[in-house]
């Protein structure tokens, strides 16, 4: 009789049997039993299409605070929010504020009020920035297929890895959480399924610390019950157009034929069909580009005056050349973002002549579309956001008319190299300082 | 009122006075058209409310009157009657609708009062001058193309026209800019046009003066102030606002001491450009010009899509030199050059290029070289 043991199934890339694994030993688990027979953990992961699924999506759970959490310890038991200033929204916040009511995008008074002991820190975007770039690390040494969707988020595509980390794409998963989470500190959620669509789902349903695997065939029943706004792309005006049709859940949309929504709906509703049913072929793809560059800003107080705001655009626009320098692109367009004190969005585009990297042209735009606004209305925040983005090759070139553009040009990478020696207000435009030193006084 | 015409007049009016409305409008009455009776015929006027088209039509007047209807649609109606149709028009007696007649077709078109037609052209203009439709156009047809789109620079969005003492006499003259390219172009200055402001035309304004401007020969009045102009030729009248800004002074653009004369084949040129650019992506389409030696080497790289190289018998004596310019604005360029020959003088790769017809004619060209 052969007496040795069965070759790990894991290692077997197309494995019949309904599988599990344990994610905090990494060990099969047969399809029996509550806990880990070998460290007797009951973090169990079993899925009868374990095998055959290898497209995920990983989230940081909670990122900017479990980083903060991470770095002060004595922060591990409080509900920490991390937002800024008194009119701030929350940026992020700790799973222990959020049980007190707290959420993300919440305004900072409302999320005070309903956790008054909660422990506001101000992010640290170039931490985050840092962590991030860990974690992704970490991802590429997994697949070169990384598409990062933000610092804290990204699909992978782990198809044929098998061979190469000894084990299906749940095992390797499984693995890299528990690497992330020893040598970063910090937690993760997975999603894993047959395509992004599904990955995404997946990854949110069982967050903090979660491992949820969407396989092929319960992927329509699983959507059915969910309202449309599931669907990527699906938001409030396309929502509501669908609610007028009768259409709700995702079940609904699967009730239709997908000639019957392309008629109605055009090329959305070919995607909806598709989507319902949990159909995605969309690749991962680790090229796909950032679409633009910006940055924003909540005031304490509304503001109304031009003399308060454009003090704040110029020190956004100079934020935004900064980050597109350093990325080597430039864009055509730019976008002026205001949000009034009832909430209301309001965006003005220009689209330039030339792509540009310089703050002096990203803050002529945006401040000319501000001059253009009707006065009256006060605002609670402002942001610009280039976008049509490409190489820096074309940008900003010499101009016929202002051959003091060229000069303005050197002046403004002077003022970089000074500012990324000596930091941001080592040197700032007349309207900035001005307005920092009233500010002060 | 009530009037009868020939389709054929109506419509070539209608063909001009309608393209100054805009089809989305916020204020109702600017989508129509005034129809009323004047001088023994019709008189047809649309605005945008910075430019005004008005013109004359042959009718006969069985009843006079006036009002106003959607422009865009009465041209439609009139454009698709019968050639060689008569139209009636007939407003009902309750002032709501406009009863278009012609063979067995009737519209009805609602109204709206001609009281509350806007008008722009009151004011005065300082300066009146005639001059000849060729002269006009030909300002108009070569500077056109330079002109920017960016609103920021509004003050570039339209042709300057002022007048010039030069060593061959006065001139009339056209430039325009974009920041990349300038064009400019003189012509004798009309009797009259002495000490007229300078002037910005605005960009859709230049374009509908020389829609106008199908007879060479034809006599135009020009009346302009520091605000407005008038443009008139035929039975046609168009006033429209100036942009109210200031030049920047081209002339500092222009450069003198370009001492790298090159002379080209100007179709020859124009044909290698053209197939070499066909490589270059949508933007930012250079192509780097390698001079030496009487040899032109046209070259295009593209990154995603390959390279392009074409070489060129050419004049040129002076030490090498590599320059990249933008593909489009070459061909736009040379597209306005009428001699056989092109003459580029050039000092260095990133300096302003000149480029002129051999003659040394009329017209002028400067052009901003790219980093290649």
């Amino acid at each position: 009789m052969p007496t040795e043991t069965p070759a790990p199934a894991l290692s077997d890339p197309a494995p019949a049997a309904p599988l599990g694994v344990c994610r905090d030993c990494l060990t099969p688990a047969p399809a029996e039993g509550r806990r880990c027979a070998a460290c007797g953990s009951p973090r169990l992961l079993r899925h009868p299409e374990l095998a055959a699924l290898s497209i995920a999506h990983v989230d940081c759970d909670a990122f900017y605070a479990a980083i903060e959490k991470r770095d002060d310890p004595s922060l591990t038991d409080k509900p920490v929010i991390i937002g800024g200033g008194r009119r701030g929204v929350v940026s992020t916040c700790c799973y222990i504020a959020r049980i007190e009511g707290v959420r993300s995008a919440m305004p900072m008074f409302k999320a005070l009020k309903a956790c008054p002991n909660a422990v506001v820190i101000k992010p640290d975007m170039e931490k985050y920035a840092r962590v991030g770039r860990e974690v992704r690390q970490m991802m590429l040494d997994l697949t070169p297929l990384v598409e990062p969707l933000s610092i804290d988020e990204a699909f992978l595509d782990l198809s044929g890895t098998e061979r190469l980390h000894g084990g299906i794409p749940a095992v390797t998963l499984a693995r890299f959480a528990r690497r992330v989470e020893r040598e970063i500190g910090i937690t993760v959620s997975v999603g894993l399924a047959p395509n992004k669509f599904l990955a995404k789902i997946a990854s949110d349903l069982d967050k903090p610390r979660g491992f949820t695997v969407i396989g092929r065939a319960e992927a329509a029943a699983f959507l059915a019950p969910r309202p449309v706004t599931t669907i990527w792309g699906v938001g409030a005006a396309f929502s509501a157009k669908l609610a007028g049709d009768g259409i709700r859940t995702v079940g609904d949309l699967q009730g239709k034929s997908a000639a019957d929504l392309a008629r109605r709906y055009g090329a959305m509703g070919l995607r909806l069909a598709k989507l319902a049913h949990g159909v995605d072929d969309r690749k991962v793809d680790p090229t796909s580009k950032r679409k633009s560059v910006g940055a924003e800003t909540t005031f304490d107080d509304d503001l109304a005056a031009l003399a308060d705001l454009r003090p704040i655009l110029r020190r956004l626009s100079e934020k935004v050349a900064a980050r597109l320098k350093a990325l080597h692109i430039a864009g055509r367009s730019v976008t002026l973002k205001l949000k009034t004190q009832d909430f209301r969005i309001v965006t003005r585009s220009r689209t330039l002549a030339d792509p540009t990297q310089l703050a002096d042209r990203i803050f002529q735009a945006a401040d000319d579309l501000l001059a253009k606004e009707p006065p009256g209305p006060k605002y609670r925040l402002i942001g610009v956001q280039v976008a049509e983005l490409e190489g820096d090759r074309l940008a900003d070139p010499a101009d016929l008319v202002d051959p003091g553009a060229a000069r303005k040009a050197a002046a403004e990478r002077a003022m970089d190299s000074v500012r990324a020696k000596f930091g941001v207000k080592a040197v700032e435009t007349g309207l900035v300082f001005d307005a920092r030193r009233k500010r002060e006084r | 009122m009530r009037v009868t015409l020939e389709r054929s007049h109506l419509l070539k009016s209608l063909t001009h006075v309608h393209r100054v409305v805009e089809r989305r409008n916020t204020i109702p009455i600017l989508s129509n058209v005034l129809i009323r009776t004047r001088d023994g015929g019709l008189q047809l006027k649309a605005t945008d409310l910075d430019l005004e088209a008005l013109e004359a039509v042959p009718a006969m007047v069985e009843r006079p009157g006036a009002t106003t209807v959607p422009a865009h649609m009465f041209y439609d109606i009139v454009r698709k009657l019968p050639d060689g149709a008569q139209v009636s028009l007939e407003t009902s007696g309750d002032g709501g609708t406009l009863a278009i007649q012609s063979g067995r077709s009737r519209f009805s078109l609602q109204m709206l009062p001609e009281s509350d037609f806007p008008d722009i052209t009151v004011g005065e203009l300082s300066h009146r001058f005639d001059i000849k439709a060729r002269d006009l156009r030909r300002l108009i047809d070569k500077t056109q193309f330079a002109i920017s789109n960016e609103e920021i620079r509004y003050y570039l969005n339209g042709i300057f026209l002022h007048t010039v003492d030069t060593p061959n006499g006065r001139r009339f003259r056209a430039v325009a800019t974009d920041g990349h390219r300038l064009a400019r172009a003189d012509v004798p200055a009309p009797a009259g046009s002495e000490g007229m402001p300078g002037i910005i035309v605005p960009r859709k304004t230049v374009g509908e003066i020389q829609r106008l401007l199908d007879e060479p020969d034809a006599d135009v009045v020009v009346e302009l102030s520091e605000a407005k102009i008038r443009i008139a030729t035929g039975d046609v009248v168009l006033t429209s606002k100036l942009i109210d800004g200031t030049f920047p002074d081209y002339g500092r653009v222009i450069p003198q001491g370009n001492d790298k004369e090159l002379k080209v084949d100007r179709a020859e040129f124009a044909e290698a450009v053209d197939r070499v650019s066909t490589i270059s992506s949508e933007r930012g389409r250079a192509v780097k010009l390698t001079l030496a030696d009487g040899k032109m080497t046209l070259t295009v790289v593209n990154p995603d899509s390959g390279s392009a190289t074409e070489e060129l018998v050419v004049d040129y004596e002076d030490d090498p030199l590599d320059i990249g310019f933008n593909a489009r604005y070459l061909l736009d360029i040379t597209g306005q050059l009428t001699t056989e020959t092109a003459v580029f003088r050039l000092a260095d790769p990133g300096s302003p290029t000149l480029v002129q017809d051999a003659d040394d004619g009329e017209t002028l060209y400067v052009l901003m070289p790219m980093r290649v």
